[in-house]
């Protein structure tokens, strides 16, 4: 005969556990003697997606126009005026989310999470604006990016940032891109939305430390043109390596430069960079072996810097909400804390096993340690690449804007004398005909 | 010159080359993205089962009011005349009044169904998701109130404020097609 007991009672532990754990059925639900009929739990249902599908039409459109107002026509009033309107339907009405720089990390989730796939709406707000400068340049920061909009209608009083400063400043870009892109493929956080600056201003609620970092930026961006857009944004990063490439880009002289220098400080965002002189001969030597020496600095850098990455991994890795459950719960099984948190309470509840929370922490911190490995790295590289093109002179004739810098906000046309001529041209085309 | 032109013709070819990498590259990516298919969009939803109701949820949603809300499947609920979702844990009297009552904001109705049994509803609009009656009924009641986050109040943000703030990590992104965790009714 089989042996029934322990069994019963290991299927009558199971149920106590499992109600227990549940919370249900302490008391039966009661059969009602009246004619009582139990309501149905009824719940909101989410709205209609088409929206979403709204919103990419109108960026297509918005994209197509700033490309024709930036490259043809060349009119700062009307820039401003389509970006009013961008800041205005993707801020404020459609509260600025989703916007294609946290789509960066929808992208990157879809790559690393098997359970997850990015929606089509985002995917399109995501790419979009690649391919428009990769064609066009920096068109959407121009005219479409809420987030660059809220920043350029604060902009009364640029000052100018030194060089220097300008590319050290934008290493903090670089390096958010790459924390976005690492803690998204963990599965840790978007960090990129949980600290957009904007978002707040755009539903004009939010937590209040985001608020006051919001406040700061437009408060500085009063003065420092697009502070967000130069030294944190890291679709900017990626938009300015494109737009090296691009096909169309802003050209400040719609012909010929004449050397008239007016332009030199039109640019709030640093973006105008002057004619070279030819350099003498011994200059040549010297930049030639400052060139061998930064060739060979660059592994160097990028081993220091994935070297450094893999020693901050324990940290990195804390910004996973399991790991730093983990920690937590192993400094309270060793009575090395007093006291239990909300987290550890709720880890409790649940019955999940220590050994099985260690076991994911430890699998997570190993991958940490490569995705940290891979972020200084790139971090390494970066740096290397920015002083290898600090240190290679580019021949230039004219006063051009740096496609890299150049947002496409079209200050800098007015200030041509040659712009003035085509414009009066244009009128006086338009009287003739 | 035509050494210089063959510079300039080799930098052309190599940037021609790179451009065309990099539409291919973002045709790639997109390819990729759109062959593992998602139509719908992902919401935010709170599984019940791992929620310990800790308050976060009022507090941390990018709303003012807070878009999660306390839900109630009838199906679980054992009617209980003394109800800890609803009244304090001491009660002065058993009585409606808002001074024994466990909800802040007074969003729970009691209404009498049967000798001895009471029916609890949400008021949705006065809830603020605070998880008081969640811990209540959790701990002493059958656990059918638990908390949900209401889409038609939800931003749907890119990342839930409140999903990085979660002690129990109950937040996930769920189709917008099977938008709710509702506590199952098995036994009904
Ligand atoms: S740099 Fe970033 S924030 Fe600024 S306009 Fe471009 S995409 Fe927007
Ligand atoms: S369009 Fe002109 S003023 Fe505007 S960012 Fe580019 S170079 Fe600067
Ligand atoms: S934050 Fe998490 S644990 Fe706290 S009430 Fe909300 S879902 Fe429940
Ligand atoms: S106690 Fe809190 S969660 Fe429950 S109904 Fe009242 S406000 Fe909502
Ligand atoms: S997604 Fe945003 S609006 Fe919705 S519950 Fe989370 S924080 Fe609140």
């Amino acid at each position: 005969m089989v042996r029934p007991r322990p069994i019963l009672v290991a299927l009558a532990a199971l149920l106590v556990v499992g109600v227990a754990a549940l919370g249900l059925e302490r008391f039966p639900p009661p059969e009602f003697e009246t004619d009582y009929v139990r309501p149905t739990t009824t719940a909101p249902n989410p709205p209609q997606g088409v929206w979403e599908y709204v919103d990419a039409g109108v960026l297509a459109v918005t994209l197509v126009l700033a490309t024709v107002l930036v490259l043809r026509t060349r009119n700062r009033k009307l820039i401003f005026t389509l970006m009013l309107f961008c800041l205005a339907y993707f801020g404020f009405f459609r509260d600025g989310c989703v916007c294609p720089i946290g789509a960066i990390q929808n992208v990157t989730l879809t790559a690393f999470d098997p359970g997850y796939a990015i929606p089509l709406a985002v995917l399109i707000f995501f790419a979009l604006p690649l391919v428009f400068t990769l064609f066009f340049g920096r068109v959407f920061c121009g005219a479409v990016c809420p987030l660059g909009a809220i920043q350029d209608a604060v902009l009364i009083h640029p000052v100018r940032v030194p060089r220097w400063l300008e590319s050290g400043l934008r290493l903090i870009a670089y390096l958010y891109l790459g924390a976005g892109v690492l803690f998204a493929a963990m599965g840790a956080m978007f960090i990129i939305c949980r600290y957009d600056p904007f978002v707040g201003f755009f539903r004009l609620s939010g937590n209040w430390e985001i608020l006051v970092f919001g406040g700061c930026l437009l408060l500085i961006g009063m003065f420092v043109g697009r502070p967000y857009c130069r030294f944190l944004c890291p679709y900017g990063v990626i938009l300015r390596q494109l737009s090296r490439l691009s096909r169309w880009r802003v050209t400040i002289t719609p012909t010929d430069c004449i050397q008239c220098r007016l332009c030199e400080d039109a640019c709030p965002f640093g973006a105008i960079r002057k004619p070279t002189e030819p350099w003498p001969d011994k200059e040549y030597k010297v930049a030639r072996r400052r060139l061998a020496f930064l060739l060979v600095l660059l592994p160097v850098l990028i081993g220091a810097g994935g070297w450094g990455g893999y020693e901050l991994r324990q940290w990195l890795a804390l910004v996973h909400p399991e790991v730093r459950l983990a920690q937590r719960i192993y400094l309270e099984e060793n009575a090395l804390v007093e006291g239990t948190t909300d987290a550890s309470d709720a880890f409790r509840a649940l019955g999940r096993s220590s050994d099985e929370l260690y076991a994911a922490a430890t699998q997570l911190r190993d991958r940490f340690g490569l995705g940290g490995t891979l972020l200084g790295a790139f971090v390494g590289c970066v740096i290397g690449g920015k002083l290898l093109t600090l240190s290679v002179k580019r021949r230039r004739a004219d006063y051009e804007p740096d496609p890299a810098s150049c947002l496409a906000c079209g200050r800098c046309y007015a200030y041509c004398p040659k712009e003035h001529e085509r414009l009066k041209r244009g009128r006086e085309g338009l009287i003739r005909h | 010159m035509p050494q210089r032109n063959d510079d300039v013709t080799r930098r052309r070819f190599l940037r021609d080359g790179l451009w065309g990498a990099c539409l291919a590259g973002i045709g790639g990516v997109a390819g990729f993205a759109a062959h593992k298919g998602q139509k719908v969009d992902w919401l935010w939803q709170i599984d019940p089962y791992k929620c310990t109701a800790c308050g976060n949820c009022a507090t941390h949603c990018v709303l003012e009011e807070s878009a999660v809300k306390c839900t109630h499947v009838y199906g679980i609920c054992g009617y209980c005349e003394i109800c800890f979702g609803f009244f304090d844990p001491e009660p002065f009297d058993i009585h409606e009044g808002a001074e024994n009552q466990m909800c802040p904001t007074g969003a729970i109705l009691r209404k009498f169904v049967e000798e001895p049994y009471y029916e609890y509803t949400i008021d949705r609009p006065l809830c603020n998701g605070c998880g008081k009656c969640v811990k209540g009924c959790n701990a002493f009641g059958n656990g059918s109130l638990f908390l949900q986050v209401h889409h038609d109040r939800c931003e749907n943000c890119n990342q839930c404020a409140i999903a990085a703030a979660c002690p129990a990590q109950a937040f996930r992104r769920v189709p917008a097609d099977q938008p709710y965790l509702l506590k199952s009714v098995d036994h009904v």
